[in-house]
Order: C-alpha cells, then structure tokens, then sequence
C-alpha cells in the first residue's frame, strides 16, 4: 500500500514537472482543450437560462377556457368540477377572476390594471390533459367550445410544442457538439503525450532495463495527460463564466425594455464539477490510448 | 547462478550470433567473458539479462527459467540483475544523484531511505562529491562508475558487464576494474565481457572465451566440465 502510494506521489510529481517544463506547449494545449469544451458548455448554458426564461410556460399542452362575463361563482365552479371528472381532462384548475387579476398584477402589469374601474377579466378554468395525444386535445377543446357559458377557448399546444422542438433541438446539438469536441480532444491530449513519450525515450528505454513495469512507465503520461484536462476544463470554466459575465449586462437591458427582470445564470458547482470531471476523463482517456499504442511500438 | 544449455541465438534475417552454447556460472565467481567483435559477448550478457530471447535451449538465471518468463515478469526479474552498458546509458537530463535514484523510485523507495542508499553507492564508486553534477560533466571514467554505482544501488545479486573498460584509459580501466573486484570480494557474482587480455592476465578469473559464436573455452567451471569444454573444437 504505501509502495502504492509513494508510485503515485512520484508520478504526479514526474507529470507536474514534466508540465512546468514544457509550459509553452503545455498552455497553448490547454488553450484548445479550453476552446473546444466552452463551446458545448457555453450553448448548454445558454440553453438553461432559454429554459429558464420560458421557465413559468410549461411545455406540457394547455387549454383555456375563458367564461362568459355573466357566468357566476357557483356555476364556474360546478363547471370545472363536472370537467375534473372527465379521464381526458387532466389537472383541472379553476381560475377565479380576482386570482387572475392578481397574476396579472404580480406579473409586473399592475400599471395597466390600476387604471380600471372594475375587474374586466372572466373566470378561466384551465386543463392540462395528461397524453400527448394532440387530435385529442383538439377535440377536447371543440368540445369546450360548444359548451354554453365558454366565451373564449385557448389552446396553447402549438407554440409551446415548438418552444418544446426548439429546447430539444438546442439540447442535441450541446450533446453532438460535446461528443465530437470530446473525441477532437482525446486525440489532441493523445498526441500531445506521445510527442512526450518521444522525448523521453531514452528514459524509458533505461527504465526498462532496470527494471521498470510497463505501469511505472506509463502512470506519469496518464497523470500529464489527467493534469491537462483538468486545467483545460478550468481553462473552459473561466471562458464559460466570462462570456456569461459578458453578455449579462446586455441580456438584462433587454429583459428590462420588456418590463421584466432576467439575470443570466453561470454554471452550477454540480455542473462545474461535471465539466472538470468530463475534461479529466478525456484527457486520461486521450493519455491511456496514446501511451499503450507507442509504447507497444518501442520493444 | 547461470546455466545455459544449448542456447542458440539467431537473429532475424539468419545472423547467428550463438550456436549451441552450454555454461555454467555458480554463485559468487568472477568470469571474464573474451572474445573477437563479433563474436557473441554482448549477445551472451543480453541472453543472460532477458533482453534478448534464446532462439533454441534453456537459460536459467537466478533459479528462473528465461525461456518460459512472462514479458510481465521481466522488471522483477531484471530488478535482481545490474546491468552495467558500455555506452553507459545515463540520463543525461537529471542530476547524477537523480540517475542514482532512478532504480529505486522504480522499486518503489523514495525519501531519506532511498537518498541514503544513493549517496552509499554513489560512496562507493568515489563520486560523492559530485552528486550535485550533470553526467555530461564527468569524464569518460566518472560516467562509467556512475552507471556502476546506478547497477550497484538495488543491491543485485549478480552484475553483467559489457566492455565497461572499452573506452577507457588504463588508469581508469584499473580503477573500474578495482571497484568490481570489491563486489566481488562481497559475494556478488560478476560477468564481465572485455577484449582487452592484459586486464584479464592482472586480474585472473576464470574466462569464457567466444569465436563465432560458440564457445571454445571455459565452458563450465567444475573440471569435468572444463574437459568437455576442450574436447569441443
């Protein structure tokens, strides 16, 4: 065990050196390893805060029914209750026209409302069915339509289907842009390694006829390469929070021309925790594969 | 320590470097391994250390069979070994103290323990005071007793030589040649290869002698052997 443990100080050592040795090379590596993972972390975090700001729209479909004005309290009432029994309905929510003006008012267009007399709204029941079926949903809504105290019916399926499409699109575009940047940077921390090994064939060459295993040899390559992931993913980090810190200012100008309050969010420490994690997956992997095929080629 | 038995070496594109070479080297002797260039010493020393493997027969070094030894069973083994190369082989990028070291931290041992055992062998070849130093600094004779002093760190039981004398003045050749001789006085057993007669002549020892890769002289050490030896032409 403390063999063990002493191989590995040792190799950290031997890969830290190494690092501070060739620094020129070594940070303009870590300069591409940087680029290339800020560029999916970056859209990624984009994404997040897109979500974030359709964040009170939820995606899942949903139907309004406004009331007429003359309806009262008690049959509105009744009325959504007879719909909670339907199995197609789903959530059935009751919105009473007092509730809904509060919403508005909370939603930051109190300036509006304050200049009315009286409460212009009508009360709304919404339903949020539960399959994703949409000829269904479309007849549920005609159904509404046809109902006698209904004035208005809205089905906010479409756009929220979109913004859905959308979301998911952005979502597959971070993991295909992440997975091919991954494998560009394995192949560039893996030839970084075996543009070392190169340079210290000699070393090895004596090693091995003193006695070094194949692991003693190779554990310093894997840490340089881990090292260089991991600097590279910090590398990444930093870009990731300055381009956020960048376009934070202008994003809120926007958000404050519509009246309402936005601030972009940087990354999450889980989040940072699983970038730093994935750079130094990479540059082991990248390491690992390099180092067993050229030293197969030696001997 | 070491028995071959008709060991053929060929390498690939049909040289023959060795043909049917049977030895035996017991614990502790001295042997002086002579030949023309050409005819097989390094082959011999490279078959004994398990760089090279035999094309036909049976090596046995340390009670381990070289023939049958798995590639990663090879560090453990040559661990046991001192090599000692005629082109030196240090590292040309760390200190002497460092080149030192290498076996050791290769063996798992750093620290004080490992920085006291260095600086014995580094004693012991009478380069203490240069510890400090970069091998391109030392001459010719310094950097052999530094590749002495890295072979002798690990304590091996049993030392191979290749021309350590070869590109050495004779007051240096005596003066490795001295520090061998007090390995050997300790028990080590010691294979030397070297053309060079005189030394073999001041020296004594017994001495293995190859021409064409077969062996013509001195091939077991026990008399019996030694007569069969000379019945071979």
């Amino acid at each position: 065990m403390r063999v063990w443990i002493t191989h590995h100080l040792h190799s950290l050592k031997i890969a830290l050196g190494r690092l501070r040795a060739s620094s020129a090379a070594s940070l303009m590596s870590v300069l591409v390893i940087g680029v290339a993972l800020s560029l999916p972390a970056s859209l990624y975090v984009l994404l997040a805060n897109a979500q974030r700001a359709a964040g009170n729209v939820s995606v899942q479909p949903e139907i309004t029914a406004f009331l007429k004005l003359d309806v009262d309290d008690m049959a509105a009432e009744q009325m959504a209750q007879a719909l909670a029994k339907r199995p197609d309905a789903g959530a059935v929510t009751f919105v009473h026209r007092d509730k809904g003006m509060d919403k508005l008012r909370k939603a930051g267009l109190g300036d509006v409302m304050a200049g009315l007399s009286s409460n212009p709204l009508p009360h709304a029941i919404t339903l949020a069915p539960t399959g994703a079926d949409p000829e269904r949903i479309d007849r549920l809504a005609a159904e509404l339509r046809q109902h006698e105290n209904v004035e208005q019916v809205s089905l906010d399926a479409n756009w929220s289907r979109r913004l859905a499409a959308i979301l998911a699109f952005g979502r597959e575009l971070v993991w295909l842009l992440a997975v091919s940047l991954g494998i560009a940077l394995a192949a560039i921390i893996g030839n970084t390694i075996r543009l070392q090994i190169y340079a210290q064939r000699e070393e090895i060459e004596v090693s091995r006829l003193i006695g070094a295993t194949d692991r003693f040899i190779r554990r310093p390559f894997l840490y340089f390469g881990l090292l260089q992931g991991l600097v590279g993913g910090l590398a990444a980090w930093g870009m990731v929070s300055l381009l956020i810190a960048l376009l934070d200012g202008s994003v809120a100008r926007v958000a404050l021309a519509y009246g309402t309050r936005f601030s972009l969010a940087g990354l999450a420490a889980q989040e940072t925790l699983i970038l730093l994690g994935l750079a130094c997956v990479l540059g082991f992997t990248g390491a690992y594969l390099s180092v067993t095929r050229t030293l197969r080629h030696f001997n | 320590m070491i028995e071959f038995s008709e060991v053929t070496k060929r390498y690939p594109g049909g040289h023959e470097a060795l043909a049917n070479v049977s030895l035996t080297i017991a614990q502790g002797e001295l042997v002086f391994l002579t030949g023309h260039s050409g005819a097989g010493k390094s082959t011999l020393l490279k078959l004994m250390a398990a760089i090279e493997r035999p094309t036909s027969g049976q090596i046995i070094v340390n009670g381990q069979s070289l023939g049958r030894m798995k590639r990663a069973a090879l560090p453990y083994f040559r661990r046991n070994i001192g090599l000692i190369f005629q082109d030196h082989k240090l590292l040309y990028d760390r200190s002497v103290f460092d080149n030192v070291l290498l076996p050791l931290h290769i063996q798992g041992l750093t620290g004080p323990d490992a920085a006291k055992r260095a600086r014995a062998a580094l004693d012991k070849v009478g380069l203490l005071g240069r510890e400090r130093a970069r091998p391109i600094t030392l001459s010719g004779g310094e950097q052999q007793r530094l590749c002495i002093a890295r072979a002798i760190v690990s304590r091996p039981a049993l030392m191979l030589a290749d021309e350590p004398t070869a590109n050495l003045d004779d007051a240096y050749a005596r003066e490795i040649m001295d520090t061998f001789l007090a390995f050997h006085q300790v028990g080590v057993t010691l294979v030397i290869s070297t053309h060079d007669q005189n030394l073999i002549r001041r020296y004594g020892g017994r001495t293995l002698t190859l021409a064409n890769g077969h062996l013509t002289e001195g091939a077991a050490e026990s008399p019996a052997g030694r007569d069969a030896a000379l019945l071979t032409p």
